[in-house]
């Protein structure tokens, strides 16, 4: 059974912070199919169209009938585990450091045999498991074998938790307390067992409804930030650079107009400033801290999470400046998580649909709650999902994108 | 055993010269080296010059970037036949049989068969991660403990389906520390108990140390020719009287408990015109003892599933009632990479040919040779087998 998680202690200053190692990354180009699946928190594995074979490893060709036309699909996960071993010996650095280290041979359903991390409360060989893909800190698609019925504190096993980002004990960061989804994000990070939330406030002079439910928590710490405010950004970063464990930047300007409607380019200025240059601000004032932390013992820095918009993926014409921003705010944050792979620092991107606030006021149902958005959030830190679309709406343009994006935008162009 | 084999036999071709270059933990030497040394022991020990070697066979992981044909201008060599063979532990096995078939058919006369590797103090390391792209994919990134994680699920399966323990296993591996003893090459000089067997650190459990081969530096290497060539040569010679390889066999396994020798030993038998109970000696694979064993069952000592009774009921030294790896295997005298491939034949050519000195196994008329190797994800790919006879 996994033992329940403890507060971490203080951390000695003047002890020497580990320095973060990945797992060995390299793949073929192939099996990066497990990754792009690993980061939507699904499991695929190659199927043939032609003979039908479900194959692992990946491959180029089909190992039954020859065919080139493999398909990953959607698998169960199901299967029996055939073997166990605890490694005390690695070759590698990453794993040298958390040796002991439980692997498993387990035969799927779908009559394959694949090697799995092993979740601590898998039972001895012969047990029922369920296998999933996840991403580990080097961003690649990895499986693990997790016991076949949840287990108490089944998130807390410290194999698992090299995977995920679970925000438990963790500090974060929110960079927006005013809006709804705001204040749901933090609501539900408490929920999840966060240690201490520093809450962004911009124009703290203002009210703004919640915010003063927000100062009442013991969790929540309320601090100034504009993300526009170059200075204040970095301000901010240094006082509360060393401790964080994970960002999310939920702080956004959306203006709903495309190019014709509105004279001018000052308010589409006004969104790039926060939705793109916001979050360069603020990349450059804490990624270098989280990248120096992706292995600070059992709370290290594991997380940044960027609110985009299903319109960053085609441009929504009627939100056409906005769609821009978020375009750009996408192509960055693909920056940023280059820029923290070496630290094994994951950058989830969120594209909700549109989401049930003021500024999507005209837009027809279905929109994203604040409450189902945070939900999505902290699931995908606790999953250790990449890509995050949360919404009907979302999933269906994703789709739709994933089959043809000129199709989508010539639907989108109404 | 008295179905006939329909593959013709190796009449008139006769392997000669087992070489050993001593094998060293660490060597700041390429592979090129090592070859270089053990071609150079093959010409001097059989007396022919260079330019009549006109085959050659080469195995080696660490020759890279170079293969055979690279190898052979750096040792000056003009062969008309050439073969590079990166089968590992079944290379030794297979080099012979490619090379008897190309002596027995005229496409070279002397084919030196030769197998070595260096290692630098990161050289495991780096085979590892770039072992094959399933292990790349699939392997590596679960620990990295290289084939110790593969070999201890094979391990443990086979103890939890077959009834085994670690003392079984246990039992071969001090048996061939017994047998190391007598071999000089061996990098192990210190008897080993069972109790300090099943004592030692773990290392991906069910594997501890003594299950695991040491990786070292070092080269073997053989000649194959005809029989009359090697009588005029006055050399030693051992008959080829069988042999088989299998690759990829019993895809369809959940986990590998058996490996091509289950496919194929009627054939080899049936090629030799001998059985089991005519084989003297038995030099298997030994990269971890759940291989052997899978050897002896699969080649037809026992049935699958009853190594245990098996072990329990023999003897393993060179003087004992089934003298197995009879200098030690791999486990005792060390792996020095493709080179582990050979150690068995070679071990095999010095018994047939009275050469083993204090370990010889009395009245030795035919030994059995067996090979495995390349595990690329979940299991060893490649099998191989030779019966050889007394000349
Ligand atoms: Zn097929």
């Amino acid at each position: 059974m996994t033992s329940p998680l403890t507060r971490p202690r203080r951390k000695n200053p003047v002890l020497r912070t580990r320095l973060p190692n990945l797992p060995p990354g390299g793949r073929s180009r192939v099996a990066l199919g497990l990754t792009a699946a690993a980061a939507l928190g699904r499991f695929e594995l190659q199927c043939c169209r032609d003979c039908g074979k479900v194959q692992y490893p990946p491959s180029e060709a089909c190992q039954v009938c020859l065919s080139e036309r493999l398909q990953w699909r959607e698998q169960s996960g199901a299967g029996e585990l055939l073997a166990v071993t605890e490694l005390a010996h690695s070759n590698d650095l990453f794993f040298r450091e958390r040796l002991p280290w439980r692997l498993g041979m387990v035969r799927l359903d779908c009559a394959v045999t694949v090697v799995a991390h092993l979740h601590g409360d898998c039972a001895a060989a012969g047990a029922r498991v369920r296998v999933e893909a996840v991403l580990d800190r080097s961003g690649q698609g990895v499986l693990i074998a997790m016991p076949d019925k949840e287990t108490a504190h089944m998130a807390d096993d410290p194999q698992l938790r090299e995977f995920t980002c679970d925000p438990k004990y963790r500090k974060v960061l929110v960079t927006d307390g005013r809006t709804a989804v705001g204040q749901a994000i933090v609501h539900s990070l408490i929920r999840a067992g966060a240690d201490l939330i520093w809450v962004g406030q911009s124009e703290p002079w203002k009210q703004f409804p919640g915010i003063e439910a927000l100062r009442t928590l013991p969790q929540v710490s309320l601090v100034p930030l504009d993300l526009s405010d170059s200075e204040a950004v970095s301000e901010l970063c240094a006082e509360i650079g060393g401790r964080v464990d994970i960002v999310i930047n939920n702080a956004e300007l959306h203006r709903p107009f495309g190019i014709a409607a509105r004279a001018g380019i000052e308010a589409a200025r006004a969104e790039m400033d926060i939705n793109y240059f916001g979050l360069l601000r603020l990349a450059q004032g804490l990624g270098p801290a989280l990248r120096a932390r992706g292995a600070d013992g059992q709370s290290s820095a594991v997380a940044w999470v960027n609110l985009l918009s299903i319109y960053a993926l085609s441009n929504y014409p009627p939100h056409g400046t906005f769609s821009a921003s978020k375009a750009a705010a996408l192509s960055l944050a693909q920056c940023l998580r280059a820029e923290m792979r070496p630290a094994g620092v994951r950058v989830i991107n969120v594209f909700p649909g549109p989401i049930d606030d003021e500024w999507n006021q005209t837009v027809l149902p279905p929109k994203v709650s604040a409450a189902a958005l945070a939900t999505a959030i902290t699931r995908a830190l606790q999953q250790g999902i990449e890509d995050v679309f949360p919404g009907d709406v979302a999933q269906e343009w994703l789709a739709r994108w994933r089959d043809n994006p000129k199709a989508l935008e010539r639907e989108l162009a109404g | 055993m008295d179905k006939r084999s329909a593959r013709r036999g190796y009449e008139g071709v006769v392997a000669v010269v087992p070489i050993t270059v001593p094998y060293v933990r660490y060597s700041i030497r390429t592979a090129h080296w090592f070859l270089a040394r053990v071609l150079a022991e093959l010409i001097r020990a059989s007396g022919i010059d260079k330019a009549s070697i006109d085959g050659l066979c080469v195995s080696s992981f660490t020759l890279a970037p170079d293969t055979a044909i690279g190898l052979t201008q750096h040792l000056g060599v003009s062969p008309r036949w050439l073969d590079h063979i990166p089968l590992g532990g079944a290379s030794g096995v297979v080099a012979l049989r490619r090379a008897a078939r190309a002596v027995q058919c005229g496409d070279a006369q002397v084919v030196a068969c030769i197998s070595g590797d260096t290692n630098h103090v990161d050289s495991f390391r780096l085979t590892l991660s770039n072992f094959s792209s399933f292990a790349r994919d699939a392997v590596y990134p679960y620990g990295a403990g290289g084939p110790n994680a593969s070999f201890a699920f094979l391990t443990a399966n086979y103890m939890r389906e077959f009834g085994l323990e670690r003392a079984d296993f246990g039992k071969l591996c001090v048996a061939q520390r017994d047998n190391a003893l007598r071999y000089p090459q061996a990098l192990f000089k210190r008897p080993l108990g069972l109790q300090e067997y099943l004592d030692a650190r773990p290392i991906a459990e069910p594997l501890r140390l003594f299950d695991c081969v040491m990786p070292c530096a070092g080269a073997e290497g053989f000649l194959v020719m005809s029989a009359d060539r090697a009588r005029s040569l006055g050399l030693a010679a051992v008959q080829v009287l069988g042999t088989i390889e299998r690759h990829n066999s019993y895809p369809d396994d959940p986990v590998q408990v058996r490996g091509g020798w289950a496919m194929d030993r009627d054939d080899l038998y049936a090629q030799a015109g001998r059985g089991p109970q005519d084989v003297d000696l038995m030099q298997a694979y030994d990269d971890y003892p759940v291989i052997s064993l899978m050897q002896i069952e699969d080649l037809g000592f026992c049935q699958k599933g009853e190594g245990a009774r098996f072990i329990r009921e023999h003897s393993f030294t060179w003087d004992g009632n089934f003298p197995f790896n009879t200098s030690g295997g791999q486990l005792s005298v060390g792996q020095a990479g493709a080179a582990g491939g050979y150690l068995g034949m070679i071990e095999a050519l010095r018994q047939l040919t009275d050469a083993a000195a204090d370990r010889q196994v009395a009245k030795a008329q035919t030994a059995l040779v067996s090979g495995f190797g390349m595990i690329n994800f979940d299991r060893g790919l490649a099998s191989g087998a030779a019966l050889l006879g007394r000349a």
